[in-house]
């Protein structure tokens, strides 16, 4: 398995990757860690003419956090994101989530940044993304622009990132600490497979205990991260006793859209959903009590 | 298609070689540099069996291009041995424990371990199993993988090392 035969630049700077993408024609790709694009390249699903490395550049990699936002450049290594205790102290349910994104191997090479281009349907940052409404801001050589997550997560393996244009950083909103907490579940055939399914919510209490604000996303059944708006309003306002959460989230099952494989059928991954929903749900509630770590 | 000149320094020597630009950075050790410890096992990054480490960090060497390594460290199988050639602690842990059949996993489950080794001197055994995690082996059932670094550590701890 070897890739066709393509032109291979390394990129110094944003703007020489901006103006290679628009000589490309459509034709050019950026590469990153690769560890997706390499293997879709080997087995010739992806078959670019020229490979623009942007490993170089520095204004491309690193965390920067300020105000109500933690800020992360596209090409900054999936591992140095999971060490970093900035990210831990003010995003938890990023650093969750990403010890369950491939292996040591490939999170030393993989990027925030090409997870969230890839866009695979089942991959834990685009949830993160999606659960915690970042901005994508992404450069071309008209100009730059902020893609909201809700607008840049098109189908499976598809963003609304038109082929000129290199995704730059993202910005994820980090709530008030105070009574916030977060949960994050998988379910997978293995450690650190694809996820079957996976849930992730954030929830803040009010002074009584009960839900001033909840997120609450699902990756793996449906054809890009969705957020549950049905379940988000339902407990919203309410208590958050595991009655109020069961009967929210029972309906679920009929409001994702999952495909079948040779691991599990689409049913099995409807009810999947349910319940990893409940359960990071629950998480996120024992956490912003304080009832646990 | 781009040919280029690719140097790069391999187990503290620096080398050099013409790679086409879509030529990965295991087959450049191999068929280039004739460093062969280093083995290929799926090709797209699913076996961990062509683990190197790059700038003191373990990643898949087919995943990821000779040319994109240019003017870096890497570290093969073949650095692993002592200057008089003899076995590492982790090597001859190995041998102790037979932590193969077939062989073919070895060059990766020992970068990996190495690698660990090298950041936790004194891992459990959930430890070992997460950072051997991306290599697979089809023959052992793991279980003496993991009582070779074990044994590692130990014996590294005593000053073996």
């Amino acid at each position: 398995m070897k890739a066709a035969a393509f032109d291979y630049i390394r990129a110094r700077s944003l703007d020489e990757v901006c103006q290679a993408l628009a000589d490309g024609d459509g034709e050019a790709r950026i590469i990153a860690g690769g560890q997706t694009l390499i293997p879709l390249m080997a087995m010739r699903m992806a078959r670019p003419e020229t490979l623009i490395d942007i490993n170089d550049i520095g204004e491309l990699s690193g965390i920067e956090t300020g105000g109500d936002f933690v800020t992360i450049k596209a090409c900054t290594r999936q591992a140095d994101i999971l060490a970093s205790d900035t990210v831990r102290a003010a995003l938890p349910v990023l650093s969750d989530a990403l010890s369950h994104v491939g292996h040591t191997q490939t999170r030393n090479r993989g990027t925030v940044g090409g997870s969230l281009v890839n866009a695979d349907p089942s991959a834990e940052i685009p949830l993160i993304a999606r659960l915690l409404d970042a901005d994508m801001t992404a450069r071309s050589i008209s100009g730059e622009r902020t893609i909201p997550a809700a607008g840049f997560f098109d189908s499976a393996m598809m963003t609304t990132l038109e082929p000129e244009e290199c995704l730059v950083e993202v910005r994820f909103p980090v709530w008030p600490a105070n009574r916030t907490g977060h949960g994050f579940h998988e379910s997978s055939i293995r450690d650190s497979d694809f996820a079957l399914a996976a849930a992730a919510a954030q929830l803040t209490l009010d002074q009584s205990g009960n839900c001033a604000r909840l997120h609450l996303a699902i990756g793996g059944a449906t054809p890009a991260p969705w957020r549950l708006d049905a379940v988000e309003a339902a407990l919203t306002g309410g208590d958050l006793s595991d009655e109020a959460i069961e009967a929210a989230i029972a309906d679920i099952p009929d409001m994702v859209e999952p495909q079948s494989d040779v691991h599990a059928d689409a049913d099995y991954r409807r009810r999947v959903a349910r319940v990893l929903a409940g359960r990071a749900i629950c998480d996120a509630r024992d956490r912003a009590k304080g009832d646990r770590a | 298609m781009s040919t280029h000149t690719v140097k790069l320094t391999v187990n503290g020597k620096s080398c050099e070689g013409e790679a086409e630009a879509r030529m990965t950075l295991v087959d450049f050790l191999r068929d280039v540099l004739e460093l062969t410890g280093t083995h290929i096992g799926c090709e797209h990054g699913v076996c961990g069996a062509c683990s190197v480490i790059l700038d003191g960090k373990p990643v898949r060497s087919c995943l990821i291009y000779a040319v994109m390594a240019d003017g870096h460290e890497i570290t093969t199988v073949e650095g692993l041995e002592g200057s008089d050639g003899s076995l590492s602690p982790l090597q001859d842990a190995f041998w102790e424990n037979h932590a193969m059949q077939c062989g073919y996993c070895t060059p990766g489950m020992l970068i990996a371990s190495h690698h660990l080794l090298q950041e936790n001197p004194s891992p459990s055994e959930e430890e070992i199993r997460e950072a051997i995690g991306g290599n697979l082996c089809r023959c052992t059932g793991y279980q003496q993988i993991v009582e070779a670094v074990q044994m590692a550590a130990e014996k590294m701890k005593g000053g073996a090392a």
